[in-house]
């Protein structure tokens, strides 16, 4: 009878870590590891979720430990979008602060993070990616870019400065895969 | 015990409602890698055979490896381009000659692209084909004997990589150059490539007969990189298609300068008209300097000739044989599909793919609607070449195959994910990731007109975390998919070896019935070939010693010699005298500075030994041959170069 008891208590334990999980996707992977399931191994299997500490962190992990990029890392995982950003690349990612996300339109964010919007705020996201790895320096070279979501950006020197699709370079990590240059302000695609 | 069935499902089903909410790339339903089903459908009984041959390229191995689907067992690797100890290929006397150049003697090369030959647009499983990409070469191997028969040198190109691809009736092996370089080679400055440097496509000739390769032709292009290339089929036939990039001619910093123009072009090649042109006194003959290296059955002895000129074609002389059609992005993979009608350029730094029609682009050409002209070669119109495109989010495509049922299957190297759509309407009908970053995906005749559509193989470049780590490299992952229903199932991963890049498959039962078992040695034309055991010799030829030595289990005749000297060149012909499947016997030299030979049974192969010390030495069968394999073993006395022993030899004693 004691059998009995347990397992009626773990499907309860179960049903609470997974709810609590789909509010937390950082974590998801260890739960659903432990839960082991044909879907559980389908969706949380991948590149991004391998466990490595000793190579340098890639673009995806660099957000992750960034506080000033909580509001793209929550997008890029409502987008479904961590398996790509840890692919050998190289990628560039232009990463906009959580500051440059309130400066949009009140409720914007909100509004792209919903379900129904996820390929909208995909296809935003891969505008902030370019295959390619050049510093800030390098990127003077450029005229435009041409980004993940087969659209261009315009890259512009101003002084010292370097502008990507209008937004600012403000500070750049090297990554494993690649290169994360941190901008001020989120870049919208022009629709052509 | 239905309680605790109750509470088992409920467990699952929380599970399995629940955790679909994450990062799931959009996918849903069972991957069924855990599914005992998919179990099954790998397995292979002990005994039993597998339903495909899967011949997978070796990439910087050099080589080929052959594996069996479903199970992802490997069987063979076939030595090509690189030598290879384990048989002796390339390191034995008779083989070496297969990786003469006119470079001199390369022992390796980056094998790339598999082909298996076709007949009527159909795989006929003679022979294959492979690309050396570094040191231009295009390989033929034997479908009977599993072994490389030739392989000719390609003059004026490099980076052979649009190569090795077939036509319908394996009239042509085609190979274009990724790199274009001066066409003739010369000293000139680097930063001149734009409008200098040109880029060589080569029609070689396959005699339907004994397969033998002849450059036919090269089609001297303007100077892009020719990427990949496939070959027209049914209404198509006659046409080959080929990916360019850097049409910008850029010579430096590529992955910033050939990356400007918003698209490049698919070459269309008329060949039949250039052939009718080449068969009319067309062409220029060059002077050229390339190898051309035949290994033969029945001596089981390669030749190398050096030729030395090679018929060149100005694409402007021949007009309506080459036109461009522009393609977004850096296109990589080109891909026909069964019917002839649709050509994939799959812009690899696109999210989108490009599909081109056939008969649009006959239609435009007939038209004449031109969109200017690059070189003097018409480039037609985007707009009316275009069949549609393949908006499926995916990003970074590279391949596509097909299934002969009206799908089409591309992978995507960023998203590392296999997408399956419909021909004709463009939608996606599926995606399954990949693990990870897969570069070409194989269906068993995925290259002809009459793909086996059962399973697919995706050949990724990065394993990672999918088996037990071996340190910072690990062979790549494969995974092979279950096409047969509406969406794909993943059923196994298995590792492969070297990198492969493409890969060909056949029915098992197009090949299996004619494979060799051994080479009759009553037809081993071999000059230093002994027959019967009798024959078997020691001959002095100055410095030379030739022995003539026969192997049967378990003894080496002879076993015992003398009269070899310091500073002797020793050559070991050895000829295998088992009659018997899979009875192949070694042969190894202490201090030999070389490989060991490995002879089949019924052939003869030679090594060079030269003794460089005094003494009594060792020679022994390497093949754990038989019950009595470790009494397989001999001595040869060397003595002082100025001795004046006798050369004697002698088996027990006799």
């Amino acid at each position: 009878m004691k059998t009995i008891h347990v397992f009626k208590i773990v499907p309860a334990l179960v049903f609470l870590l997974v709810v609590y999980s789909c509010k937390n996707d950082a974590k998801q992977d260890l739960i659903t590891n432990q839960t082991s399931t044909e879907v559980a191994t389908q969706s949380q299997k991948g590149q991004a979720f391998i466990e490595d500490d000793s190579s340098t962190p890639n673009v995806l992990q660099i957000a992750i430990k960034s506080p000033d990029h909580t509001t793209l890392v929550a997008a890029v995982q409502a987008a479904s979008l961590e398996n790509v950003l840890v692919n050998a690349g190289p990628l560039m990612v232009f990463a906009p602060t959580n500051a440059a996300f309130d400066a949009l339109q009140e409720g914007t964010v909100e509004t792209l993070l919903k379900p129904e919007n996820k390929a909208k705020l995909a296809a935003i996201l891969k505008h902030h990616v370019t295959a390619g790895n050049y510093d800030k320096n390098f990127l003077k070279k450029f005229k435009k870019l041409g980004q993940a979501d087969d659209t261009n950006v315009i890259v512009e020197v101003k002084g010292d400065d370097v502008y990507v699709g209008g937004a600012k370079i403000i500070a750049s990590i090297k990554a494993g895969n690649g290169i994360v240059h941190v901008v001020d302000k989120v870049i919208l695609p022009t629709s052509n | 015990m239905k309680i605790y069935k109750y509470q088992l499902l409920s467990l699952l089903g929380a599970a399995m409602v629940f955790t679909s909410c994450g990062n799931n790339n959009g996918q849903s339903g069972s991957s069924g890698a855990l599914n005992s089903s998919a179990a099954e459908k790998v397995y292979v009984a002990p005994g039993e055979h597998d339903e495909f041959y899967a011949f997978m390229s070796g990439g910087y191995s050099g080589n080929l490896t052959v594996y069996g689907l479903p199970s992802g067992r490997m069987f063979k690797e076939i030595p090509v381009f690189s030598q290879f100890p384990t048989s002796g290929y390339g390191y034995s006397e008779e083989t070496k000659p297969m990786l003469n150049t006119s470079h001199g003697f390369v022992p390796w090369d980056d094998s790339h692209h598999p082909d298996i030959s076709q007949t009527n647009g159909e795989l006929d499983g003679r022979w294959i084909f492979i690309n050396g990409n570094n040191t231009p070469r295009i390989a033929r191997i034997s479908l009977t004997t599993f072994e490389t028969e030739e392989i000719i040198e390609v003059p004026n190109s490099a980076g052979n990589h649009s190569s090795s691809f077939v036509t319908e009736n394996t009239e042509y092996v085609v190979a274009g150059t990724r790199f274009s370089v001066p066409i003739p080679q010369r000293d000139m400055p680097i930063n001149e490539y734009k409008g200098n440097f040109k880029g060589s496509l080569s029609f070689i000739s396959v005699d339907p007969e004994h397969g033998h390769m002849d450059i036919k032709f090269q089609i001297i292009m303007p100077g892009f990189n020719y990427d990949l290339s496939h070959p027209g089929r049914g209404k198509s036939h006659g046409w080959f298609f080929f990916t360019t990039y850097n049409t910008e001619e850029a010579n430096s910093l590529q992955e910033v300068n050939s990356s400007q123009n918003d698209k490049d072009f698919i070459a269309a090649i008329n060949w039949k008209k250039v052939e009718e042109y080449v068969n009319n006194g067309g062409g220029t003959l060059v002077p050229a300097n390339y190898a051309h290296n035949i290994y033969d059955e029945g001596t089981h002895t390669a030749t190398t000739n050096m030729k030395k000129e090679v018929l060149t074609v100005n694409p402007l002389d021949v007009p309506g044989a080459v036109y461009f059609l522009p393609t977004p992005k850096s296109p990589h993979g080109c891909d026909v599909d069964p019917s002839g009608e649709y050509i994939i350029g799959n812009g690899k730094l696109s999210a989108d793919l490009t599909v081109h029609s056939f008969d649009n682009m006959i239609a435009a050409i007939e038209g004449k609607k031109f969109d200017g002209e690059a070189y003097g070669i018409p480039i037609l119109k985007f707009e009316d070449v275009l069949a549609g495109t393949v908006k499926s989010g995916g990003l970074g495509p590279l391949h596509t195959e097909f299934d002969g049922k009206g799908n089409a299957y591309t992978t995507f190297f960023i998203s590392s994910e296999v997408v399956k759509w419909k021909l004709g309407t463009w939608e996606v009908i599926d995606r399954k990731p990949t693990y990870y970053s897969v570069g070409h995906i194989m269906i068993p005749g995925g290259n002809s007109a009459k793909p086996f559509g059962k399973y697919a193989i995706a050949l990724n470049k990065i394993t990672k975390d999918r088996y037990l780590p071996v340190g910072p490299e690990m062979e790549h992952s494969a995974q092979i998919y279950d096409i047969s229903g509406e969406k794909m199932e993943l059923l196994y991963d298995f590792p492969t070896h070297g990198e492969p890049h493409y890969a060909a498959g056949i029915p098992a039962e197009l090949l299996a019935p004619k494979a060799k078992k051994i080479y009759r040695l009553d037809e081993n034309k071999h000059p230093y070939a002994v027959t019967s055991p009798d024959q078997a010799r020691v001959e002095r030829k100055g410095n030379e010693v030739h022995i003539y030595m026969s192997t049967i289990r378990s003894h080496f005749t002879p076993d015992n010699i003398e009269g070899v000297k310091v500073g002797d060149k020793v050559y070991f012909h050895i000829t295998n005298h088992e009659q018997d499947f899979d009875v192949p016997h070694g042969f190894a030299m202490i201090g030999q500075n070389t490989s060991e030979l490995l002879i089949m049974p019924g052939q003869t192969k030679s090594s060079l030994w030269e003794p460089k010390k005094v003494g009594v030495w060792p020679f022994y069968c390497t093949d754990f041959c038989s019950a009595l394999h470790q009494e397989m073993q001999g001595y040869i006395r060397v003595s002082p170069a100025n001795s004046n022993i006798e050369l004697s030899w002698s088996l027990g004693g006799d």
